[in-house]
C-alpha cells in the first residue's frame, strides 16, 4: 500500500529535481537536492539567506543550469530543450520576482500585457480587458495603467509583478520572497493574494520565503534548507520536509531557531567562520 | 567578466610582498633560492590565470556575437523594440555628431594650414583636409563620440536591467534576452553609426570649407579642385565600411558588458566605463587593421594608383 501511495506521487509531481547541484565558481550552493512536487501543492521554501532557495527556484525555471542533476517539468528535462521549447515552455510559469523586477521602459500596462503580446494573438481590445480584469484582481485601480514602475511603491510593484506572472495563467507559479521588504499588512495582502489565486485556479506554487507567516498562512508543505557550510558531514542540504505542523513540533535545533527567529549560537559560528553564511 | 581588472592588482600586491620579504626578511629565513623559485611559480601562475580568464571570457563573447547573429537572422525583432533603439541612438546623437565633425574639419584646417604654409602649399589644404577626414577621423572621431555616448548608456541600461533581474524576468517569461534586447541595439548600431558618420563627413567637411575660405582667405577654385582630385570613391567607401565594423564593435561589447554586469552600483558603473574603454581599444585595433587591408585591396585592384 505505502508503496503504491509513493509510486502514485512519483508518477504525478509534476516538478522533479533530481539530485541537483549547482556551483558558482568554486561555491558550491545547492548539492544532492532531489524533490517532488505534485500537482496544486503549495510549497513553502525556507531557510536564511544565501542557502540557495532562490537558485534552486531559478534552476526549476531554467535561468540556472545544474552542475550535476536533472529537473523534469511535467515530465519533460528542461536542461535537454533547446531554447525554443524551453521559452514555449515558459509559458507554463509564472515567476514573480524578490523586486518586481518590471521593465522600467515601460508602463504598467505594457508591463502586465508582455506576455500576452510576446506569445499570444490576442486583439487590442482583449489584451487591454485581460490587464484591467488581472490588476483588479491583485486591488489596482485602472489608473495605474499608464504609470511608470517608479511611481509605485513596493506593495503595488509586488502586487504588478503578480498580475504579470498571472497573466498567462500558468500552471507552476513561483513567488521568491513575496514578502520582503513589506509592510505587515501589505505582507498579508499579498498572502491573501496567493491564497486567493490557488483558490480560482489549480495551480502549484512554490514561495520562497524566510517569513515564517507566510509560511504558516499559505503553504501545504514545508521544505527547509540551510547554508553548506553549516552542514554536518553526510547530510542533505534539505534539513526538513513536511506540513507546517510537523515544523512546528520539529525537533531539530536549527529548525526551531529558524521557526522562533532566534539566532542562537549563530553570531559565535559566523564569527568563527569569518563570513556571514 | 572582468578579468583584466582583479588579478593584476592582486599580482601587483603579492609582487610587493614577496619583493619586501626579500629584501628584508623579518623572520626565520628560508634559503634565498626557494623562496625566488616561490616568487617565480606564483608570478608564472598568475600569468597563466590572466590568460585563461581572458580565453574565457573572449569565446564567451564570441559565443555571445553568434547568439546574436543566430537570433538576428531567424527572427527579425518586432518595430516595438526597433523604433526606440532607432531614436536613441540615431536622432539624439545627431547634434554631439555633428559638433564634433564640424571641430575636426576646422582644427584640421587650422593645422594642416600652418604646416602647408611652409612649403607655400596652401591651395592644397581642400585635398589634405577632405581626404583625412573622410577616410581617418570623420569615422574614428564620430565612433569614439558614439562609443560614449550610446555605448556606454547601452551598457548601463543593460547593466541595471541584469542587476535588477530584469533581464531574467524577459527570459522567464519566455522572450529571448538576446533577442528582445541586443538585436535591436545591434542593428540601431549597425545602420544609423554609418549614417551618423556620413554626417559628421558632411559637417566636417562644412567646417574645413568655411574656415579656409573665410578666415584663410583660400580661394574655393583651388580648394574644392584639390579636393576633388585627392579624395574619391573609394576614400568614401572606405571610411564608411569601417564605421560600419565600429558600430557593429561598439553594439556588441556594450551589451556584452551590460549582460555581464556585477551587482550592485559599482558593477553598473564599472560595466559603462569597461564598455567605452573596451569599444575605443577595439576601434582603434579595428582601424588599424582595416586600414592595412584596404591598401592592400586598393594596391591589388589598381597596381599604379596611389593609397
Amino acid at each position: 500500500m505505502m508503496i503504491e501511495q509513493l509510486l502514485d506521487q512519483e508518477q504525478e509531481s509534476i516538478v522533479d529535481v533530481e539530485k541537483l547541484s549547482v556551483t558558482f565558481g568554486s561555491q558550491e550552493v545547492l548539492k544532492d537536492i532531489t524533490l517532488r512536487i505534485p500537482p496544486g501543492q503549495t510549497l513553502a521554501l525556507l531557510g536564511e539567506s544565501g542557502c540557495g532557495k532562490t537558485v534552486l527556484m531559478k534552476s526549476i525555471i531554467g535561468l540556472v543550469k545544474p552542475t550535476v542533476g536533472t529537473i523534469e517539468f511535467d515530465g519533460e528535462n528542461i536542461n535537454q530543450l533547446t531554447e525554443r521549447q524551453l521559452s514555449r515552455m515558459r509559458l507554463r510559469y509564472g515567476f514573480i520576482f524578490q523586486n518586481a523586477a518590471l521593465f522600467d521602459s515601460m508602463t504598467i500596462g505594457q508591463n502586465v500585457a508582455f506576455p500576452l503580446r510576446q506569445h499570444g494573438r490576442f486583439s487590442d481590445n482583449q489584451i487591454r480587458e485581460m490587464v484591467l480584469s488581472r490588476l483588479s484582481e491583485v486591488g489596482l485601480p485602472d489608473s495605474v495603467v499608464f504609470k511608470k514602475p517608479a511611481e509605485l511603491s513596493g506593495g503595488m510593484r509586488k502586487r504588478v509583478g503578480l498580475a504579470r506572472a498571472l497573466i498567462m495563467n500558468p500552471e507552476l507559479i513561483m513567488y521568491d520572497e513575496p514578502t520582503t521588504g513589506l509592510d505587515p499588512i501589505m505582507s498579508d495582502v499579498i498572502n491573501e493574494l496567493i491564497l486567493r489565486t490557488r483558490s480560482r485556479n489549480p495551480v502549484t506554487s512554490i514561495v520562497v520565503t524566510h517569513d515564517m507567516h507566510t509560511a504558516r498562512k499559505v503553504a501545504d508543505r514545508v521544505v527547509m534548507l540551510i547554508p553548506r557550510q553549516r552542514l554536518d558531514p553526510g547530510e542533505n542540504q534539505v534539513i526538513f520536509d513536511g506540513s507546517v505542523k510537523e515544523l512546528e513540533s520539529c525537533r531539530d535545533r536549527r529548525v526551531q531557531q529558524f521557526v522562533n527567529g532566534e539566532a542562537g549560537e549563530r553570531l559565535m559560528e559566523m564569527r568563527a567562520n569569518g563570513h556571514d553564511q | 567578466m572582468y578579468p583584466w581588472g582583479a588579478p593584476q592588482y592582486r599580482r601587483a600586491r603579492r609582487l610587493c610582498t614577496n619583493f619586501m620579504s626579500i629584501v628584508a626578511p623579518n623572520n626565520s629565513k628560508p634559503r634565498l633560492a626557494a623562496r625566488i623559485t616561490g616568487w617565480f611559480t606564483e608570478w608564472v601562475s598568475d600569468w597563466g590565470e590572466l590568460v585563461i580568464s581572458s580565453c574565457i571570457a573572449l569565446g564567451d563573447f564570441c559565443l555571445f556575437i553568434l547568439s546574436t547573429f543566430r537570433w538576428m537572422f531567424s527572427r527579425f525583432p518586432k518595430g516595438e523594440t526597433l523604433w526606440p533603439n532607432f531614436y536613441q541612438v540615431g536622432v539624439s546623437s545627431l547634434p554631439v555628431v555633428a559638433l564634433t565633425g564640424t571641430f575636426i574639419g576646422v582644427v584640421l584646417a587650422l593645422q594642416s594650414s600652418s604646416q602647408l604654409g611652409h612649403y607655400g602649399l596652401t591651395n592644397q589644404l581642400g585635398g589634405v583636409i577632405n581626404l583625412t577626414l573622410v577616410r581617418e577621423l570623420g569615422p574614428v572621431l564620430a565612433a569614439t563620440m558614439l562609443a560614449g555616448r550610446v555605448g556606454s548608456a547601452m551598457a548601463a541600461e543593460l547593466g541595471t536591467m541584469r542587476v535588477t533581474e530584469q533581464i531574467d524576468a524577459l527570459s522567464a517569461m519566455g522572450a529571448d534576452p538576446i533577442h528582445y534586447l541586443v538585436v535591436p541595439r545591434f542593428l540601431a548600431c549597425l545602420l544609423f553609426i554609418p549614417t551618423l558618420t556620413i554626417m559628421a563627413d558632411f559637417m566636417g567637411v562644412a567646417g574645413g570649407y568655411f574656415y579656409s575660405n573665410i578666415w584663410l582667405n583660400i580661394d574655393q577654385h583651388y580648394y574644392w579642385t584639390n579636393s576633388a582630385k585627392f579624395v574619391n570613391n573609394f576614400d568614401l567607401f572606405t571610411g564608411i565600411l569601417k564605421s560600419l565594423f565600429f558600430g557593429s564593435a561598439i553594439s556588441l561589447i556594450s551589451c556584452y558588458q551590460g549582460f555581464n554586469c556585477k551587482p550592485g552600483a559599482e558593477g553598473v558603473g564599472k560595466a559603462a566605463t569597461s564598455s567605452f574603454v573596451f569599444a575605443f581599444i577595439v576601434i582603434l585595433i579595428l582601424d588599424l587593421s582595416l586600414g592595412l587591408s584596404l591598401k592592400a585591396l586598393y594596391e591589388s585592384w589598381y597596381p599604379g594608383g596611389t593609397y
